[in-house]
């Protein structure tokens, strides 16, 4: 009876250990993407008309995770309410997630259309150990890539964009592939608003035009 | 009859009188050979115009996220450190305009001081994140002898980052325009850090990092291109 018992659990563990191996594995940590929506809480960013910065990137992050998550990415986000958060604690959620894509959203009355900025630090060899506040370097060169794949499907959804580098302290400690978006309202040859920030059809026509691109990126394997 | 304590009083009153007049007198000659001194002291000549001489301004245009160079003609002094405020003032002044193409308000009354320093001498300063007390309060204001790079350290105003407008584009801009302008002008200047009101701050309107050292021949533009 006893020789009986440990059979079937025997078989029962073999059992287990068989589905175990056959289970599909969890999300692929490839696939992530960090949204870092800027600002919150007592900082409110730039004015944007009657609204604040720090409004406009969190509804923009909102739109924007629903669209990543329904093509399959794992989206993680920095913050999902009005609440104060350091670059320090933006920079280590990003870190922890593995992503293949960071992205810091901004937005701005100043300039026309999506404004890509990438790292100003000097692209490094990966180390070890890297500094804080440079660990971006290391993913310099991916950042840029990352850019241009972005800048690509945002130029044919027809927007226009301007490509530049800036020192933005959360960015420059992300060690992903790391690109600030900032949103500015869509003019004219002659300065004129054509595409208001706060005007949802707007709002989508960006979000779909990154969510294609990152998309892109992901499907030419560009993961880390 | 007047009494006697009446005629004593009156005698003590008029001595009083006679020795504050006597007083008075003294003070004022006093008054007067201090203003002659200082008239003397005063300068005879009147102040030199400084020659008009070619000036780069780098001046940012938002629409375009663009750097575009400007030469102009400016009467500038010698002293590199005055120099250099005078430039970056008149960088600001044409932000301050209400054609400009990257509007900022503030003018040239922004830049509170520029120091230059030996790049070299406060790497390990700013490498430990004391640079910004040690620029403000170092003995610096004047040019170094040496011919190596410089580091200019540029204070600004805290009614001018108050009154900047926020964004990534514009902030990154501006400083980017205040670097090569800065290298344009005085090419021995390789790096610049910003204070504001004498002290280090994170960053200008919510957007760019200001406690980084930026290097000021990254900011100039190849031709047609952006920053």
């Amino acid at each position: 009876m006893p020789r009986r018992v440990a059979i079937q659990l025997l078989s029962l563990f073999f059992a287990a250990c068989s589905l175990a191996a056959q289970a599909p594995s969890p999300p692929a940590a490839k696939f992530a993407i960090v949204l870092d929506a800027a600002h919150g809480g007592d900082d409110p960013g730039g004015r944007i008309g009657n609204l604040s910065e720090k409004a406009f990137t969190l509804a923009f992050n909102v739109r924007l995770r629903s669209l990543l998550s329904a093509r399959g990415f794992q989206v993680v986000t920095t913050r999902e309410q009005d609440a104060a958060m350091d670059s320090t604690r933006r920079a280590e959620i990003a870190n922890r997630a593995n992503a293949i894509a960071c992205l810091s959203l901004h937005a701005s009355e100043s300039g026309s259309g999506v404004h890509l900025f990438v790292s100003s630090l000097t692209p490094a060899p990966p180390m070890r150990f890297p500094g804080w506040k440079t660990a971006q370097a290391a993913y310099a060169t991916r950042s840029l890539a990352l850019a241009g794949v972005l800048n690509s499907s945002l130029q044919q959804a027809g927007m226009t964009v301007t490509l530049g580098r800036t020192a933005l302290m959360t960015v420059d400690s992300m060690a992903c592939p790391a690109v600030a978006v900032e949103v500015a309202p869509e003019r004219d040859a002659e300065h004129k608003i054509t595409g208001e920030l706060d005007s949802a059809e707007y709002q989508a026509r960006v979000a779909e035009a990154i969510a294609a691109g990152l998309l892109e990126w992901r499907t030419e394997g560009r993961q880390p | 009859m007047i009494p006697r304590h009446q005629k004593v009083i009156f005698a003590l009153l008029l001595v009083a009188s006679l020795a504050m007049a006597a007083l008075l007198w003294q003070l004022r000659q006093r008054a007067h050979q201090r203003m002659i001194a200082g008239e003397d002291a005063a300068p005879t000549s009147a102040p030199e115009v400084a020659p008009a001489v070619q000036a780069t301004l780098l001046v940012a245009s938002d629409a375009d996220n663009s750097l575009i160079t400007q030469n102009r003609s400016l009467p500038l002094p010698t002293d590199p450190g005055a120099r250099a405020r005078a430039v970056l003032g008149k960088l600001l002044d044409l932000y301050s305009t209400p054609d400009s193409t990257h509007p900022v308000p503030g003018g040239a009354s922004s830049i509170a001081q520029v120091f230059l320093l030996p790049a070299d001498a406060v790497k390990p300063a700013a490498a430990a994140g004391h640079a910004a007390t040690t620029h403000a309060d170092a003995p610096a204001a004047k040019e170094p002898d040496s011919t190596g790079p410089l580091l200019a350290v540029v204070n600004l105003t805290g009614s001018f980052v108050a009154g900047h407008p926020s964004g990534l584009e514009t902030e990154t801009l501006t400083v980017l325009s205040i670097c090569g302008t800065l290298h344009a002008n005085l090419p021995r200047v390789t790096e610049v850090r910003f204070l504001v009101d004498g002290h280090a701050q994170a960053t200008l309107a919510g957007h760019a990092d200001l406690t980084r050292t930026y290097l000021a021949a990254d900011a100039v533009p190849s031709e047609g291109s952006h920053p």
